[in-house]
């Protein structure tokens, strides 16, 4: 018996191993001076743990193997000793102080966001981020001020659905627009949310700050290398909480320039939103920016922003040209209907999420959406 | 520890399941009521009734119990355990309450008003107390400390006399003393209920002042309304306390229900207290 | 109902027993109410299991297969709450009546009656949880946390779950009010409280651990009915409240809970191994410290759930020192063990082997809750599959195989019948083996990254994710085997004698007869 579960154990062990070499077993490459401080903080504990815990447990085998009935060994009365007790209390607790002293430092360093280079506020929707650079007085002040960008998972839904589709190498970790920032800079980055609480993530800078609706908390990173970094949403937020990642491009300061023009160019709109911070000029700079001007146009609402949902009938939204959905809510009448897309229902979010969108611009959406579905 | 007698073990009772079907009751009825089923207002009312049936049963059983001489001194010591821990129970559920309170006041909106979330996320806010909060626009007076609720700060505290003088008659015998002393602290009880329905009205209508008025409205609502339903409960207590001693029961030696009621009456008087200064007052 | 009867009171139970389903409705006695607790948590388990099982089919492979994402959130949020509330905790609450009266050699616990009402108060609160399901917008799936704003916008389903929470509640208080109770008032003459054994004493501090907290929980959800309904705003920052607060309020509760669902296992797992290691508990004083210790220190290390909401540097440190601190009692209870079991003479039943494993297991756990609690790899590692590895260490390996381990302990005073060694050992190896394939690759996901509480992940999580399902198919496999060695134990078997384990020592063993009889000490045994 005892053997047959030993062979199982070492089985499922090489089992482990084996695989273990394909994956990985620890924590991401760090790749800021607080990831690396992260990195080896973790190092350090998991080893003092695994040396104590081969000490105790050394000696709680020793003890089974030798002091067995079976081997004939008599039991000791002892059951009290207040010499070692007094040292197995004082040696962790001396042992914890050795941990808690990098960890202090750690602290400190992570929570300084003081004099950044540049500030980008993360906002949290479900279910998708929204980037914005905000004026800031640091050194890159004014090359990126009142970019904002909405970012959203780019896996094709018949990825996700379908487990005949091939998925891709980030299979939920690409994003449709990503947000980009200039290596050897201290980023700061502000969480807040829009809906419900969602968490900013991102391993490999050591990065990770929740996103509280109603508030802003700010952390920081400095990345030296350019690549892509990638990250998701840390939080649970809800249906699609698996379904927001977060990449971030980080690039060379002069690329980065480049990158803040030719958006600024893109999107006239952002750049005056004074004060850049209204969780509006997000959306609307990202999504409509059509929409200031012209004409009420209902297609182009929808195209821009509704049909992210009712495109594909993402989040349980009725899909356009799905007659069956549509049939009873259009019954409801068109008032109610516009009413709903305005003050939004359930999981409906009011004007689509975009605060920027006047109630006529809603209006038409829904009169296109129900055009086409009739 | 004297074991003078064994220890009163109950005979099996209908009344336990009967009171868990009346909360299974409750629960889904609550919870349709406050999701607009149709059925919801039955099943809650079937469940509340079966909740008073059981009541009413299970405590007169255990007052017959306790007529019949059933309870000896070990008992009653379980019975002062008992009643003490049950009040350090309620005594954390107002606490987190007025943990509540504590954190929105001190904490949550001064936070709101400052820093990088009141620059950038509600820039026309300032913070202060009393106060609705950043996105509420209605505005709503706060109620004052030196009105009515001095003066339930006086008729309770005036209860927590008489209910301690009804006691010492209890102790030598003087039965009319504890019936006055009973009735007063009852009237005393009820009188606080009608001047915090009072108040209540005036907020409403006067001041504005609803549960929907932001960290101020939440919290003064929440806290004084548990408290109302306590002081309910207690004055419940009371009255049927003072049945029983108009029914003759109790001794001068063995009355420990009385003394229980009285505990959680200067329980609920002590939150009063607590009220008073940290939600009224300060 | 029952009048008085006007009998002596030499003869203070009524000797009447009602049979059939109104014996179980009805009873008042200890260890009937105790077997429902138990079969109710195993009934629970076996649902919140089937629920696990449920999300690990969904994590077998990356895509979404069997569930849509709302329903898989609310497959992890009843599997939380069920196997919290409904599993693990009743499990303790039904091995304290069974035990503590025995233990200290009392009649019945204080309030025979009302300890009735607080298991029948259970079934109705597992009724309202599983109907959540069926409502219109399903089960709440808010995490078993129930994190506002999340949960104020859920539908139906989360007010149900907030009044199973409120039901339960009750039911925990006054379970806790009697067991106090019994402790500090019917211990028979001459049992000490320094003489009391040691799963009486864990039962206390976790009593009052539960009085303390559970009606902050009630607080809790009250106040997210509030704002869900009646337009409160305790949680809403436009009305001056704070998502935040809720977070505070719950895990004032929520730490304090944890040490309530592993104090008793140390109490049981502090009975068993003296007894298996015929050798006296080491440091029976410093074991009772340590576990008052424990508690008192955990009420003030809640936020450390909360490192990464943004508080304070001063808030962060101030929570780590705390929490690192619990690893100093822990660690004087774990060294006490041991050195119980060194010089001993031991044999290995399975109540041993369950104890030796909680020991190896639950210590590995212990280790990954000291990592995070140091604040800057928290925040690395928060909200990911390493905290699902941590808290299946210290709950299943902690907790649950303390309570197998409990349960062959005592199944032939329970019963009168011995186990089958055989089954209980196959049990063992198969739970060791099969947890550890679940939940030890769950360590490696959380370090590289694999977010908790997602219906679907990333193509490099993919390899240990299916490890970690087919391991917990056999997991739950391997309780079959558990059910199948209890049902046998309960039908017959070799006849268990007065005390079974050479070393074991307290008054149930030694002053009873196996079976335990139905009323037992009515006249109080005399302890020395
Ligand atoms: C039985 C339940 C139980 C127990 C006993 C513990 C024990 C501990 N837990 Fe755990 N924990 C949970 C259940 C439990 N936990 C649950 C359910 C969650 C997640 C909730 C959720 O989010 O859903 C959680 C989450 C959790 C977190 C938050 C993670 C996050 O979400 O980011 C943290 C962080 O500090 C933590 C820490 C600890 C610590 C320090 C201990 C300590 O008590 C451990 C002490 C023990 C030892 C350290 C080992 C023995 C000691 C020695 C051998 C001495 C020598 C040692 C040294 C000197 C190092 N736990
Ligand atoms: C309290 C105790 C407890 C116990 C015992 C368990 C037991 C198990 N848990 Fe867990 N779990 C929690 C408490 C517990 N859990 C909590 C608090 C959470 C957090 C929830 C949240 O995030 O909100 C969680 C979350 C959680 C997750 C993360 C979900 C997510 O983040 O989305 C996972 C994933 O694998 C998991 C798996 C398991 C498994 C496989 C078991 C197994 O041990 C279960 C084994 C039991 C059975 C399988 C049933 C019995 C057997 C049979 C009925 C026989 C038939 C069996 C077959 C046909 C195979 N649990
Ligand atoms: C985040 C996803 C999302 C976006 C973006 C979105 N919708 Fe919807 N919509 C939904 C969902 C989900 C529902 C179904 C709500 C329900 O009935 O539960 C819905 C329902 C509706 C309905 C039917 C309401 C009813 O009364 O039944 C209308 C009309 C509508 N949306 C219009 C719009 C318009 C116009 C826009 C863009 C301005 C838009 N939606 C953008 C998710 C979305
Ligand atoms: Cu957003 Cu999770
Ligand atoms: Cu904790």
């Amino acid at each position: 018996m005892k053997k047959l579960s030993l062979v199982a154990l070492a089985s499922a062990t090489a089992l482990c191993s084996g695989v273990a070499v394909a994956s990985r077993l620890g924590l991401q490459d760090p790749e800021t001076p607080i990831a690396r401080q992260i990195y080896s903080l973790h190092s350090l504990i998991l080893w003092i743990c695994v040396v104590i815990f081969v000490a105790v447990f050394g000696m709680m085998f020793y003890a089974i193997l030798k002091h067995r009935k079976s081997v004939g060994h008599k039991a000791a009365q002892f059951h009290e000793s207040t010499t070692v007790e007094i040292i197995w209390t004082i040696i962790p607790f001396v042992i914890l102080m050795g941990m808690a002293y990098p960890a202090t430092k750690t602290v400190i360093d992570m929570k300084d966001t003081s004099n950044p280079d540049l500030t980008i506020k993360a906002t949290g929707y479900q279910w998708k981020w929204g980037y914005e650079y905000v004026k800031g007085e640091g050194s890159l002040s004014g090359v990126s001020d009142g970019i904002a960008l909405l970012s959203s998972l780019a896996t094709p839904m018949d990825q996700i659905y379908d487990p005949k589709v091939q998925k891709s190498e980030n299979y939920l970790l690409e994003v449709d627009t990503e947000m980009v920032v200039p290596i050897n800079k201290k980023i700061r980055i502000l969480t807040t949310a829009n809906d419900v609480i969602h968490a900013f993530w991102v391993p490999a800078f050591g990065v990770k700050q929740d996103a509280i609706p109603g508030f802003i908390r700010d952390t920081w990173f400095k990345v030296e290398k350019p690549g892509i970094y990638r990250g998701q949403c840390a939080e649970l937020c809800g249906k699609e909480h698996g379904f927001m990642p977060i990449v971030v491009r980080a690039v060379e300061e002069d690329e980065f320039k480049a990158w803040a023009e030719k958006r600024k160019a893109a999107t006239p709109a952002a750049a005056e939103a004074a004060p850049a911070v209204q969780v509006a000029a997000v959306d609307a700079a990202a999504t409509a920016p059509a929409a200031a001007a012209g004409p009420v146009d209902g297609k182009k609402t929808y195209d821009g922003l509704c049909a992210a949902c009712h495109g594909m009938g993402i989040a349980g939204a009725p899909k356009v040209g799905d007659k069956a959905a549509w049939s009873t809510r259009i019954a409801q009448g068109p008032a109610t209907l516009a009413k709903h897309a305005i003050e939004g229902i359930r999981a409906m979010p009011a004007k689509g999420g975009n605060p920027a969108l006047s109630d006529a611009e809603v209006t038409a959406a829904v009169e296109h959406m129900v055009g086409l579905s009739k | 520890m004297q074991h003078a007698q064994p220890y009163y073990v109950p005979s099996p009772s209908y009344w336990p399941i009967i009171g868990s079907i009346a909360l299974l009751f409750m629960g889904f009825g609550a919870a349709f009521v406050m999701n607009d089923v149709e059925a919801g207002p039955w099943v809650l009312v079937i469940g509340l009734a079966i909740l008073f049936w059981m009541m009413f049963g299970w405590f007169g059983t255990v007052a017959r119990e306790s007529e019949a001489g059933r309870y000896g001194p070990q008992e009653d010591i379980s019975f002062r355990w008992s009643m003490s821990w049950f009040i350090f129970s309620e005594v954390m559920f107002f606490a987190a309450f007025f943990g509540a309170l504590f954190y929105m006041r001190v904490l949550s909106v001064p936070d709101l008003g400052s820093g990088a979330t009141g620059e950038y996320l509600w820039s026309n806010f300032k913070a202060g107390w009393p106060v609705a909060g950043p996105g509420i626009e209605d505005t709503f007076r706060p109620m004052g400390a030196w009105g009515l609720p001095a003066l339930n700060t006086a008729l309770l505290l005036t209860s927590g006399v008489t209910v301690t003088w009804a006691h010492w008659a209890l102790k030598v015998g003087n039965r009319f003393q504890l019936n006055l002393g009973l009735f007063l602290t009852i009237a005393l009880g009820v009188l606080f209920l009608f001047c915090q329905a009072y108040e209540y009205a005036e907020a409403f209508h006067e001041y504005n002042l609803t549960l929907k008025m932001g960290a101020y409205g939440a919290s003064f609502f929440m806290l004084t309304g548990f408290h109302g339903f306590h002081v309910t409960i207690g004055t419940i207590m009371l009255i049927v306390i003072l049945f029983r001693c108009l029914a003759g029961h109790f001794k001068p030696e063995h009355h420990f229900a009385f003394e229980a009621v009285s505990w959680y009456w200067h329980f609920v008087d002590v939150v009063w207290l607590m009220l008073f200064v940290l939600v009224y007052w300060l | 109902m029952e009048a008085v009867h006007g009998h002596d009171h030499a003869h203070d139970h009524d000797h009447h027993h009602p049979t059939g389903v109104t014996r179980w409705l009805t009873t008042t006695n200890h260890k009937d109410i105790g077997t429902m607790y138990l079969w109710f948590s195993f009934a629970m388990f076996i649902s919140g299991g089937l629920l696990a099982l449920g999300i690990r089919a969904e994590l077998f492979q990356p895509g979404l297969q069997l569930w849509r994402p709302e329903f898989f959130n609310q497959l992890t949020t009843m599997h939380g709450l069920m196997m919290v509330f409904g599993a693990i905790m009743p499990a303790f609450v039904g091995f304290a009546n069974w035990q503590i009266p025995l233990m200290i050699g009392a009649s019945d616990m204080a309030f025979a009656r009302m300890n009735n009402f607080s298991f029948w108060l259970l079934p109705p609160a597992a009724l309202l949880l599983m109907a959540s399901f069926l409502v219109p917008g399903g089960a709440t799936g808010a995490g078993w946390t129930l994190y506002a704003p999340l949960s104020v916008q859920q539908g139906m389903g989360m007010d149900l779950a907030i009044f199973a929470i409120h039901i339960m509640g009750a039911s925990s208080i006054m379970g806790s009010i009697n067991i106090i109770t019994t402790i500090l008032n019917m211990r028979a003459p001459g049992m000490t409280l320094m003489k009391m054994p040691l799963f009486v004493w864990t039962w206390l501090i976790t009593a009052y651990l539960l009085i303390a907290v559970m009606p902050v929980l009630a607080g809790a959800v009250t106040m997210l009915l509030t704002d869900r309904h009646f337009g409160t705003n305790f949680f809403n920052a436009a009305g001056g409240g704070d998502p935040v607060l809720y977070q505070h309020v719950f895990w004032f509760f929520g730490h304090p809970e944890v040490y309530i669902m592993i104090l008793p296992a140390f109490g049981i797992v502090s009975q068993i191994i003296p007894a298996f290691a015929r050798k006296p508990l080491f440091g029976y004083s410093s074991m009772v410290y340590a576990t008052a210790s424990i508690a008192i220190l955990s009420f003030i290390v809640w936020a450390h759930h909360m490192f990464v909401t943004g508080m304070p540097a001063a808030g962060q440190l101030f929570f780590m020192y705390a929490t690192m601190l619990i690893a100093v009692p822990t660690g004087v209870k774990v060294f006490n063990w041991v050195a119980t079991m060194w010089k001993g003479s031991m044999t290995f039943e399975t109540p041993m082997l369950f104890s030796v494993g909680f020991l190896f297991v639950f210590t590995m756990g212990g280790f990954t809750g000291l990592i995070l609690a140091v604040t800057p790899v928290d925040i690395q590692l928060q909200d990911t599959y390493y905290v699902v590895a941590h808290f299946h260490y210290v709950l299943v390996a902690g907790s649950l195989f303390a309570l197998f381990a409990g349960t062959y302990f005592w199944l032939p005073k329970w019963t009168g019948n011995m186990y089958s060694e055989t089954l209980g050992k196959l049990h063992f190896w198969c739970s060791m083996i099969f947890f550890n394939i679940t939940f030890f690759v769950m360590h490696f996901l959380g370090l590289a990254g694999m977010p908790r509480r997602i219906p679907d992940y990333s193509q490099q999580f993919a390899d240990f994710n299916m490890i970690a399902s087919i391991g917990a198919f056999g997991f739950g496999l391997s309780q079959l085997i558990f059910l199948a060695a209890v049902v046998k134990c309960i039908r017959g078997g070799e006849k268990a004698p007065a005390n079974p384990w050479e070393g074991a020592d307290t008054l149930e063993w030694t002053h009873l007869p196996s079976p335990a009889p139905y009323h037992s000490f009515e006249t109080p045994p005399v302890v020395k």
